[in-house]
């Protein structure tokens, strides 16, 4: 008895489990086509968090590319900007790994400093790049440039900074100066840094009034303030740090054509491309802090037709002459890169092996005092 | 050249030009007036309209809001004690004890005459200083700035007067808290005892707020009455206010001079320029006793510099794209986003967009004064209606304003706590500046210190810069000493020896003993903490203690040498006012911010004010729309809690 019991019971269970199963089947394929439907239907709201303060260069950044992305997509949905500024951009980058909705109307603006402490394992991030998907980004370039009393042209002054112990001030040991210090250090040079600077600006200040001998500033910088000081014959460009071009090669920097890049000194130097623990640091820091130095992100499960219509829009507008005239003024003379190109470069460099950042580690402590 | 002055001149009364113009100083008096808001807030009102404006239009709008902020927040600190913003703390101590007395209205008039004056000074000065400013600005190396930041805690000593010690335990106090966060010299963590929070240290507005607004909002709860004790003419005070801006017309001058001058000087700015104009207003008077208790010219000194400052706070801003302050920072974010960089090219090429700017500050100036002004008497009147009814109203706004400063719990709890030392540093007496001051200029001290060893090693104490303003912190900390000791011999050979050259015996009371005892076990307790950093990580955490240790150290003794008159110091009503405001955090941690701040103001009003329930209903409406509203226009965010979301969206 009781064994038929359960057998009817089970029979009746089964039933039950197949029209269960049907109806899920109906209801999930309802929900996929519902799903499907809202896909391309981009959201009427928009927030874009911002987590720097206002007023600074993410926030600029992406004051500037809001209306272009607004007007470009369908629906022209409100972008609203957010700023969610603390602990250099941690905070708000934390903030939206727990409460961005995937459904496309939560965007994030990351810059190097958002990068920089994921690499290094920060204790205090808890985000996660592989999380996020990117639509765009912006790079930029770089210049390292010298006191004239150092040498009066590039060649004597990068061969006066190799022989004697030179100052730079920085802002710490971990901030978007990284590569510099790496790159200075692989070509020989005895860098003393001096770190507390607040922004890359006060370090300018310090070279100017002649306390730092050697300074470096990202181009828009470097052409409004150093430019001039070349000119006046009060600063010595010696190398810029190039570019990353489409298949991941760093080649001379389209702002600077006449600048060789830090691999042509290196090679010029030592007879060999640079290569080893070191240079693979200085390949990755300089891929997510300088040719990925700016991200629109949004979270992974965003559903890619959407992800698609974002990415379409931004090529939409990058081509027009408009843009370009405008972006030169803000961005340099760089293009945006857009998705896959920029998922491709941000996956290669935010994947740092054990002997690299050990590498790095040690370099930091022995080097800068400074634990990771 | 002339021809450039005069053409920007008449852009500067084009309609759109006055009519933008107009825009950005209502808008920064509305911000200016709502403490913890300040410039930030409204430049990122103003930003998204700043994208493809026409750039002059574009400016003048910037500019009116700049040059007014350091105007508006003065109704905060004199009438209700608040510290608006950085600019506007030394405002605080007198400027608020005036109000106290009744005198609100001549505090107002003549803070609002001296800023407008100050404003013009600063943009006069800046008109022609711009042009040559690029070798003096660079001529500061960061061993003269450490040297500045050390004439701003010099000026500790002549702030707490007959305590010196415990004036320099307050100080030392500041600098460790000051300390808190990164070590700028190494990266290093320090003392956040594993709170995310304590990553960057505590946020100024949130120590500001701590320390000044919420100890006297406490103390007026306790002794009942209005803000005003005693009986106020608000019209003889209005016209009192610019009599008295007349007859200091000295200091209006160099205090001007002073800030337009230091405001040019980048990373410093608006930290220092109040102190050290304050301390030169107590330093240069005849009669320092009134100071602290309601001195017109402690009014007059830091408002006088501070819109002189927003002005010379343009030409780092301008000339190297390095912000003076923190509204200079947002300001360059605007010009970037009209396409202007920042730098040698303003002189070269946009002179006449420099000279728009420099003169939109001083025509912004003139009329954000001039409404302020008007606005004066009527709103001084807020200092007659009863505390009580103000109280849960400026509770909240506090709270507010403290939110904004890093939107995390945290600033709410660190507001609490620093609440607790300000009260118990008011009630007995120690100097609560002295305590901002090192909180202020502990993290300029630290890294200019470090940069300028770092830079010029021996040498960098040799430099003529450095000598002068070592000069003037010695002038500053030996003049009034001297000065006394010869009215004292004076009077002595003049009445006879013996008879008044007793000093007064030291007071020590029950919060006094407390202190002693929470800030040696601080130290203690910080000192543990700080033993893994690196030598130069955990020198100014150190030094702080060791300055902290000691002047409690040398208080104790005196009090042990000398005999203490001993004072009664009252604490329990204070003490329980405490606990209602941390319970108040935590209803609105639980229900939210909104929910919870109408729910106290209604409950408050209804059962402590005892209002009528409709007027009562009223005012927490008004509360809530101002909340709702806030959130809405600037896109901020408050607590959400159990409630908020669900109510409010």
């Amino acid at each position: 008895m009781m064994i038929k019991k359960t057998a009817t019971s089970t029979l009746a269970l089964g039933r039950l489990k197949r029209a269960a199963l049907v109806g899920l089947a109906i209801f999930g394929l309802s929900l996929t086509v519902s799903a499907q439907a809202q896909d391309a239907e981009v959201p009427g709201n928009i927030k874009w968090t911002i987590p720097f303060g206002v007023g600074g260069g993410t926030d600029v950044w992406a004051r500037f590319f809001s209306p272009w992305l607004s007007k470009q997509l369908p629906g022209e949905p409100t972008i609203m900007i957010d700023n969610v500024p603390g602990g250099g951009s941690i905070n708000g980058a934390n903030l939206f790994a727990v409460r961005a909705k995937s459904d496309g109307s939560d965007w994030l603006g990351t810059s190097a400093s958002t990068q920089y402490p994921a690499m290094l394992d920060d204790p205090r991030v808890r985000y996660d790049y592989s999380e996020w998907t990117p639509i765009l980004a912006t790079p930029t370039g770089g210049v390292v440039y010298a006191q004239p009393n150092l040498g009066e042209n590039a060649e004597t002054a990068l061969e006066a900074m190799l022989a004697q112990p030179v100052k730079l001030a920085a802002q710490n040991p971990t901030g978007v100066e990284l590569p510099v210090l790496i790159a200075l250090d692989m070509l020989g040079a005895d860098v003393q840094a001096v770190f507390g600077m607040r922004s890359r600006g006060e370090g300018r200040l310090a070279f100017e009034r002649g306390e730092a001998d050697i300074d470096f500033q990202t181009t828009s910088a470097y052409l409004s303030n150093v430019t001039p000081l070349v000119e006046a014959g009060k600063a010595v460009p010696l190398f810029s740090l190039g570019v990353l071009n489409d298949e991941g090669k760093i080649v001379r920097d389209p702002a600077f054509p006449d600048l060789p890049t830090f691999n042509e000194v290196y090679q010029e130097l030592n007879g060999e491309a640079p290569s080893g623990n070191a240079y693979e640091a200085f390949r990755k820091f300089f891929a997510s802090g300088y040719a990925l130095q700016k991200l629109i992100m949004v979270p992974k499960d965003t559903p890619q037709a959407l992800i698609d219509t974002y990415r379409q829009a931004a090529r939409d507008f990058i081509d027009t002459e408009q843009f370009k005239q405008e972006a030169a003024a803000q961005l340099g003379p760089y293009t945006p890169v857009i998705g896959d190109t920029v998922q491709r470069h941000l996956d290669d460099a935010m994947s740092i092996d054990d002997a690299t950042r050990e590498w790095l580690a040690d370099w930091l402590k022995s080097e800068h005092g400074a634990e990771i | 050249m002339f021809d450039i002055l005069f053409s920007s001149l008449g852009q500067l009364f084009t309609v759109s030009h006055l009519l933008y113009m107009m825009l950005g100083v209502l808008v920064g008096l509305v911000v200016g007036i709502i403490p913890g808001l300040g410039g930030i807030a409204g430049m990122s009102l103003l930003l998204p309209f700043l994208y493809g404006m026409e750039p002059t239009v574009a400016l003048g709008m910037l500019m009116g809001l700049v040059a007014v902020i350091p105007t508006g927040d003065t109704f905060a600190s004199v009438l209700l004690g608040i510290p608006g913003s950085s600019a506007s703390q030394a405002t605080v101590i007198d400027g608020f004890s005036l109000a106290k007395r009744g005198q609100a209205a001549r505090a107002l008039s003549s803070a609002f005459l001296s800023s407008m004056i100050g404003g013009l000074i600063g943009a006069i000065v800046l008109t022609g200083f711009i042009l040559i400013a690029r070798p003096l600005v660079l001529s500061f190396s960061s061993s003269e700035l450490f040297m500045l930041t050390l004439l701003g805690l010099s000026m500790v000593a002549v702030l707490s007067g007959r305590d010196l010690f415990k004036g320099l335990a307050a100080c030392g106090l500041g600098l460790l808290v000051g300390a808190i966060g990164m070590a700028p010299a190494t990266g290093e963590f320090r003392m956040n005892f594993g709170l995310n929070y304590l990553y960057d240290g505590l946020p100024l507005v949130v120590v500001g707020l701590g320390i000044f607004a919420l100890p006297e909002i406490i103390d007026l709860l306790v002794k009942r009455g209005a803000i005003a004790s005693e009986p106020c003419k608000l019209g003889e005070g209005w016209r009192q206010g610019i009599r008295d801006v007349g007859q200091q017309r000295g200091l209006v001058a160099r205090c001007a001079g002073i800030g337009s001058l230091v405001g040019t000087i980048p990373g410093l700015a608006g930290s220092v320029v109040d102190w050290i104009t304050y301390g030169h207003a107590v330093q240069s008077a005849r009669d320092k006793s009134e100071f602290g208790k309601g001195d017109i010219r402690g009014v007059i000194a830091p408002e006088s510099a501070n819109n002189a400052c927003a002005c010379g706070a343009m030409v780092p801003t301008l000339l190297f794209g390095v912000p003076g302050s923190g509204t200079a920072a947002v300001f360059l974010g605007g010009l970037l986003l009209l396409g202007l960089q920042p730098g040698v090219g303003m002189i070269e090429t946009h002179l006449d967009l420099t000279y728009t700017i420099i003169w939109s500050l001083a025509l912004a100036n003139i009329l954000g004064a001039a409404l302020c002004l008007v606005l004066a008497r009527p709103v001084a009147s807020l200092t007659r209606v009863p505390f009580v009814i103000l109280a849960p109203l400026i509770t909240v706004l506090i709270m507010f304003a403290a939110f904004q400063a890093t939107r995390a719990t945290g600033d709410l709890l660190a507001l609490g706590a620093v609440g607790i030392l300000g009260v118990l540093f008011k009630q007995a007496n120690w100097s609560r500046p002295a305590f901002l001051i090192g909180f202020v200029l502990a993290p300029g001290a630290e890294s200019y210190f470090y940069q300028a060893v770092q830079f010029q090693g021996t040498d960098a104490f040799l430099r003529p810069g450095v000598l002068i303003i070592g000069a003037l912190i010695l002038a500053a900390l030996f003049i009034p000493m001297l000065r006394s000791l010869c009215i004292k011999r004076r009077q002595a050979s003049s009445v006879g020896a013996a008879s008044t050259a007793r000093a007064e015996p030291p007071t020590l009371g029950a919060i006094d003993v407390v202190l002693f005892v929470a800030l040696l076990g601080t130290a203690a307790f910080a000192w543990m903490d700080v033993a893994d950093l690196s030598l130069i990580g955990g020198i100014m955490p150190r030094l702080a203690i060791a300055i902290l240790a000691v002047s409690c150290l040398l208080e104790v003794a005196r009090c042990l040498t000398r005999r203490p008159q001993w004072q009664h110091q009252a604490i329990g009503l204070q003490g329980l006012w405490l606990v209602g405001f941390f319970a108040l955090v935590a209803a609105m941690l639980l229900l939210g911010f909104i929910t919870a701040a109408t729910l106290f103001c209604l409950v408050f009003l209804l059962v402590i004010a005892r209002l009528k329930p409709w007027v009562a209903a009223g005012m927490a409406l008004g509360v809530t729309a101002f909340l709702v509203g806030m959130a809405e226009f600037l896109t901020l965010t408050y607590p959400s809690g159990l409630i908020d979301p669900w109510l409010f969206g």
